[in-house]
């Protein structure tokens, strides 16, 4: 098994926070804004920011076709968080439109706006593992296909899951001290039993 | 927990928004969240959906922008609670909005509306000349702007979670901006090469709270992040600011006093983006809707500057 080469979008959001996570775990892990930047890449952080804005960037520097084909060819796994975890899903008729990669739905802002923003301590069943989880107008995920499997809930909503190449939390890993899901990403093996086939890593 | 203004033992930001304690990370990390983006001053519904097919990442809902209120004078005060309501449904990014400084009622009624971000603004006239909100007591995140490194922490000691630069807004002239931008860091470098002995002169001398100050020298950055705002008017510009470690821009008159806003703003989004590649640059300015004609700095009498105001 080769080492993970890892990339963090760095168009627009909370990138700088994931690098910092990677670095604090001694992962040395790229900014990305173009699609040369790609390249090599065995796994891409999709970061927290603003959707519309990220979406837009996306396809104004047509990085969106490549993050697609490249993860499609099991070449790249990617984790998307808070609004990267939205743009992995698929349509809900709403914009932006989503790259349709995992199988789930995933509604922006369904908590409410900002002042509805919280943090909280979690379980995360499937890591076994406490952890305080910063939810920022985050997202709600509103379908679950057969292609995605739930690892984590807070309450009844479904915080944390994970399809063949994918994992998407709602809330924000890259905020706290804690790098544990960093860690876990880079072990497909972990989190990546729906689609054996996929060979990232 | 006490209100703004009295001492009856309740909190400001009860009103609309959530149970819970009001946590500070979280109003933090929504301005992280914003980071890389622009955010545009917007006057009406239809300039926030212009702003939100350019890529803004946030709106400012304004009654007039900054050149406005510099050309037709009068009070300036927060926007209509109708023009914000409008703008709120119509754009699904963060809606932010101004209050003038010291005025925690207007606040209150930006809090009840949820408004995502509240910039606590020198561009509007000052309500109290000598005092800035109590942040701390509100749930909704506030914006301060700052001149130098001690009016920065000033801010985040009163509960700011973003500092921006105040630039001098409505000029379209990016020079005080930048100044202030290379003071804010200049200052950290002073503070950061001082042996820790010295870090209580500093403080003196900055007029900031000791445990910031401290913090600023053990850290070697602001405890929140740090736009740039005031003057940035061209693609060039953002890139300018980006470059000098500004982590996002605001950008006021210069995309809705450009000729064609909806091209000015996707090509301050795009400089932005990717500010520090040459080629994207000269895509960006090639496509501009020709800038904002402004006036320069030197033109503007000192009692005319709204970057005097707060302190």
């Amino acid at each position: 098994m080769s080492l993970p080469v890892v990339g963090v979008l760095a168009l627009q959001g909370a990138s700088a926070a994931h690098l910092a996570a990677f670095a604090s775990l001694g992962v040395d892990a790229r900014e990305v804004r173009s699609r040369e930047q790609l390249t090599g890449l065995t796994h891409l952080v999709m970061p927290g920011g603003e959707s519309t804005t990220i979406h837009h960037l996306l396809e104004l520097f047509d990085l969106r076709r490549e993050i697609v084909r490249r993860h499609r060819a099991g070449e790249l796994a990617i984790f998307g968080t808070c609004s990267g975890a939205i743009l992995l899903g698929g349509d809900d008729g709403e914009p932006p439109p989503r790259l349709g990669l995992l199988d789930a739905v995933l509604e922006r802002n369904a908590y409410g706006r900002q002042v509805d923003s919280f943090t909280r301590v979690v379980r995360l069943e499937a890591l076994d593992a406490e952890l305080r989880c910063v939810f920022i107008r985050a997202p709600k995920v509103r379908e679950v296909g057969p292609g995605a499997r739930v690892l984590a809930r807070d309450g009844d909503e479904a915080i944390l899951i994970s399809g063949p190449g994918l994992l998407a939390a709602t809330f924000h890993p890259e905020l706290t001290d804690d790098s544990l899901l960093h860690t876990y990403f880079l072990r497909p093996e972990l989190w990546n039993a729906v689609a054996p086939v996929f060979s990232v890593g | 927990m006490k209100t703004n203004g009295n001492d009856d033992g309740k909190t400001n930001g009860s009103g609309g928004a959530g149970a819970g304690e009001i946590d500070f990370e979280v109003k933090v990390g929504f301005a992280r969240m914003l980071q890389g983006g622009v955010i545009m001053d917007v006057t009406t519904a239809e300039e926030a959906r212009i702003a939100e097919d350019a890529g803004a990442v946030a709106v400012m809902a304004l009654e007039r922008v900054p050149a406005d209120i510099r050309k037709e004078g009068g009070v300036a005060r927060m926007a209509s609670v109708d023009r914000i309501v409008s703008i709120q449904e119509t754009v699904s990014i963060p809606t932010m909005a101004k209050v003038r400084i010291g005025h925690f009622q207007e606040a209150q009624v930006l809090e009840e509306l949820k408004v995502d971000f509240i910039d606590e603004s020198e561009v509007l006239t000052p309500a109290d000349s000598e005092h800035h909100i109590d942040k701390h007591l509100f749930r909704a995140p506030f914006v301060c702007g700052a001149r130098n490194l001690g009016e920065a922490l000033r801010r985040i000691a009163e509960g700011a979670a973003l500092i921006r630069t105040k630039g001098e807004a409505g000029t379209g002239d990016v020079s005080e901006a930048v100044r202030h931008l290379r003071l804010i860091r200049a200052e950290m470098g002073a503070l950061k090469a001082a042996p820790r002995e010295e870090v209580l002169a500093h403080a003196k001398r900055l007029a900031a709270p000791y445990d910031l100050v401290l913090g600023v020298w053990q850290e070697g950055r602001l405890p929140v992040p740090n736009f740039a705002a005031g003057g940035v008017a061209t693609p060039a510009d953002a890139a300018l600011v980006m470059s000098l470690g500004a982590e996002s821009v605001f950008v006021g008159s210069g995309i809705f006093k450009s000729e064609d806003p909806a091209r000015t703003g996707a090509a301050i989004v795009k400089a932005t983006a990717r500010y520090a590649e040459p080629g994207i640059l000269v895509e960006a300015c090639r496509e501009t809707g020709g800038a904002m004609k402004g006036m320069a700095v030197e033109q503007v009498p000192p009692e005319a500057q709204l970057q005097t105001r707060g302190w």
